[in-house]
């Protein structure tokens, strides 16, 4: 068994005119020391995803169904109690703003012991020591004199770098990354993702990377899942879905990229935007801004508009669309007659 | 278009034409120490009065030609805002001058700098704040067509909002909804369409797209080519997103700690990085390729614009610095591939 196992989770959120569907039927695992990126949009749910691992969905959100399994054991039912155990100590995570992270009237020296008091019994001093030795791993210059420092007094670079310390205290299996480099420079982006790679690997840490951005999770994960509308539309080694997605969003999210096109030359747009949660097309979610509807011979595909698509398995990958369904379905059929 | 504007046959060097806004020696610091009052300190038995500022531009040259789409990229901190504000008028150098069609615009009144206004637009980043949340986007639009041309009937206006609307692929009937009822790449329209509506000839985009999702900027960049292509305008583009200048830019500017490090064409600069910045700056695009480059590691972090360092602005985390750069401030030279650099080790021969 993976030591993430996520099954058919559905998060909603109760709201006065009814309830909204944030994730549907969200499934993926993670293995000890793999990393796992969550791609999409604005609204596509994968920072709901991201909170909802934790169990530190807010009200009016709630887990509808589904199950959270963390080295056997379900998250979605644990007490408040067992889940403090967990969370921190065996995930933890970094959100996108290290200012809001860190709390502005502590010390980052005492932030950080009082992380590690919280979930261990040591004095202040051996704390301290721990504390010392995380700052020097994300290789903060001058790490003893930072201890005594503010967070005002660090860079937002530096800061993240903290906040990654700060996520390895306790040394945990898992780290969430929840957009962690989107409020940096590209330069500082470009060396807090190779510390997080490095410390990953050395420490045989998972990462779930939250982003929006194709090329961090290009370079950093060994799997990835696509999302949209609350859903999981794609889910593969990354590799093989940046080098060939299968998914007409995918395809259009990965084709809109400046670099896919010559200097100059119109982007291949992806036409509309995506819909709101509480009003989602019927059928494919995707389906008013696929170009796929329609088949090559003109007929329409009505399944896309019907009926909401469940996944098929090609390749590594796992894909929900009609289309791929059908390609697949057309290609098996000889296959198996000429057995 | 004006019939002065020379059409530039193709391969002609773009020096050959008078560029359409030229910034010389441009400076803009702002204080950090409040009023005078507050300025006022006691030390060593004597009240003296103590000034801090933000050295946010020290000494920028460009120039923009017609037609051409100049970025510039920098991190945040570089200047580069401050860059397109002042141009725009939005706020006023401490030295240093600006023209526009060969006339000084920077030390004009208000009343002077009106026809001006006409012709320069500008597109803020955050189409969340740049919309007027109490007016209708038919209101928006007609705004400043009423401010400029203050003698048009107003169906005259309503057809020029019309017009603008149907360019930039807005449905009449959003004239009569509010801001907020917007997606954020459906605002970055409207923000467009506001800036076209006075037929400008040069626009100002100040990160346009960081906002928007990744397919919806797509959809906004396409928008503005195509506004270039059919109104022949000027872009000064202020990104941080090298792909999009890859894609987007006539010529790039990379800044650092308000200074020009380079200037050349888009294609020479992505193929050819010169300065240690840019170079290092290229490195740390993720790119989706598998064979990744390691990126080149930087020394510490930008300095405050507050003390600037002496010399060279960058030397502190070049891996190329010498003597000399830690002493004199280099000046743009050009390059043999036609772009500027402004590097000792690159004048030198120190480094490619």
């Amino acid at each position: 068994m993976a030591l993430l196992d996520v099954n058919h989770l559905d998060v909603r959120f109760a709201l006065r005119r009814g309830d909204v569907q944030a994730l549907r039927d969200v499934s993926f695992s993670l293995e000890r020391g793999e990393r796992l990126g969550i791609v999409g949009e604005s609204g596509a749910g994968k920072s709901v995803a991201a909170f909802s691992l934790l169990n530190l969905i807010a009200k009016p959100g709630y887990i509808a169904g589904g199950s959270i399994h963390f080295d056997g054991r379900d998250l979605t039912r644990m007490s408040d109690r067992a889940l403090r155990h967990v969370r921190g100590h065996r995930m933890s995570m970094i959100f996108q703003d290290p200012m809001m992270t860190l709390n502005p009237v502590l010390s980052i020296g005492d932030q950080m012991v009082e992380c590690l008091k919280a979930h261990r019994r040591i004095s202040t001093r051996e704390a301290r020591a721990i504390a010392l030795r995380k700052l020097e791993q994300v290789q903060i210059p001058s790490p003893a004199a930072r201890l005594d420092q503010y967070p005002h007094e660090l860079s937002g670079g530096m800061r993240q770098r903290v906040i990654i310390a700060i996520a390895l205290l306790l040394d945990p299996d898992i780290i969430i990354a929840d957009e962690p480099t989107t409020a940096l420079d590209v330069t500082i982006q470009a060396e807090i993702m190779a510390l997080l790679l490095e410390l990953c690997e050395k420490h045989n840490v998972g990462l779930i990377l939250i982003t929006h951005d194709l090329g961090v999770v290009s370079q950093v994960t060994q799997r990835m899942l696509v999302m949209y509308a609350g859903r999981v539309i794609e889910q593969g080694p990354t590799r093989e879905i940046i080098n060939a997605p299968q998914h007409p969003y995918t395809q259009g999210l990965i084709n809109a990229l400046p670099q896919m096109a010559t200097p100059g030359s119109r982007l291949n747009q992806i036409p509309g935007s995506m819909p709101s949660l509480d009003n989602l097309p019927s059928g494919c979610a995707f389906h008013p801004r696929c170009g796929f509807v329609e088949r090559a011979d003109g007929t329409t595909r009505r399944a896309c508009i019907d009926e909401v698509p469940g996944f098929v398995t090609s390749g590594n990958c796992r894909v929900a669309c009609h289309m791929v369904a059908e390609m697949l379905d057309r290609e098996r059929i000889p296959a198996e007659e000429i057995r | 278009m004006s019939s002065t504007a020379p059409a530039q046959a193709p391969g002609q060097a773009p020096e050959a034409a008078s560029p359409l806004l030229e910034i010389r020696g441009l400076e803009k610091h702002f204080s950090l120490s409040g009023d005078f009052l507050e300025q006022l300190k006691f030390r060593k038995g004597r009240i003296v009065r103590e000034q801090k500022h933000v050295h946010a531009i020290n000494g920028v040259d460009l120039d923009i030609q017609r037609g051409e789409a100049l970025c510039v990229v920098g991190e945040s901190g570089c200047g580069k805002s401050t860059v397109a504000r002042t141009v725009m008028g939005l706020l006023h150098p401490s030295a240093g001058e600006i023209r526009y069609d060969g006339q000084r615009i920077d030390d004009l009144s208000h009343k002077a700098l009106m026809p001006y206004r006409r012709r320069m637009q500008m597109i803020f980043q955050n189409p969340y704040a740049s919309l007027n949340p109490r007016m209708t986007i038919q209101q928006t639009l007609e705004e400043p067509i009423r401010l400029h041309h203050p003698d048009w009937s107003p169906q005259r206006v309503k057809q020029q909002v019309a017009e603008v609307m149907a360019s930039v692929g807005i449905a009449a009937d959003w004239g009569a909804r509010y801001g907020h009822e917007f997606s954020g790449g459906q605002r970055q329209r409207i923000a467009i369409a506001r800036a076209l509506a006075v037929d400008p000839e040069f626009i100002v985009a100040d990160e346009p797209i960081s906002a928007l999702d990744v397919s919806i900027q797509a959809q906004v960049l396409n928008l503005l080519m195509e506004a270039q292509q059919q109104r022949n305008l000027t872009y000064l583009f202020i990104t941080h997103d090298l792909a999009v200048v890859e894609h987007f830019g006539t010529r790039v500017a990379v800044m650092y700690l308000g200074r020009v490090c380079e200037v050349a064409p888009t294609a020479t600069l992505f193929a050819r990085p010169r300065h240690p910045y840019t170079q290092a700056l290229m490195s740390a695009i993720p790119r989706l390729e598998d064979d990744r480059p390691q990126h080149i590691r930087l020394e510490g972090e930008v300095p405050t614009p507050v003390n600037l360092p002496s010399g060279c602005v960058f030397h502190g985390r070049c891996p190329h610095a010498d003597e000399r750069c830690r002493r004199e401030i280099p000046a743009l030279i050009a390059t043999a591939d036609g772009g500027q650099v402004a590097c000792h080790a690159v004048e030198e021969g120190r480094i490619d």
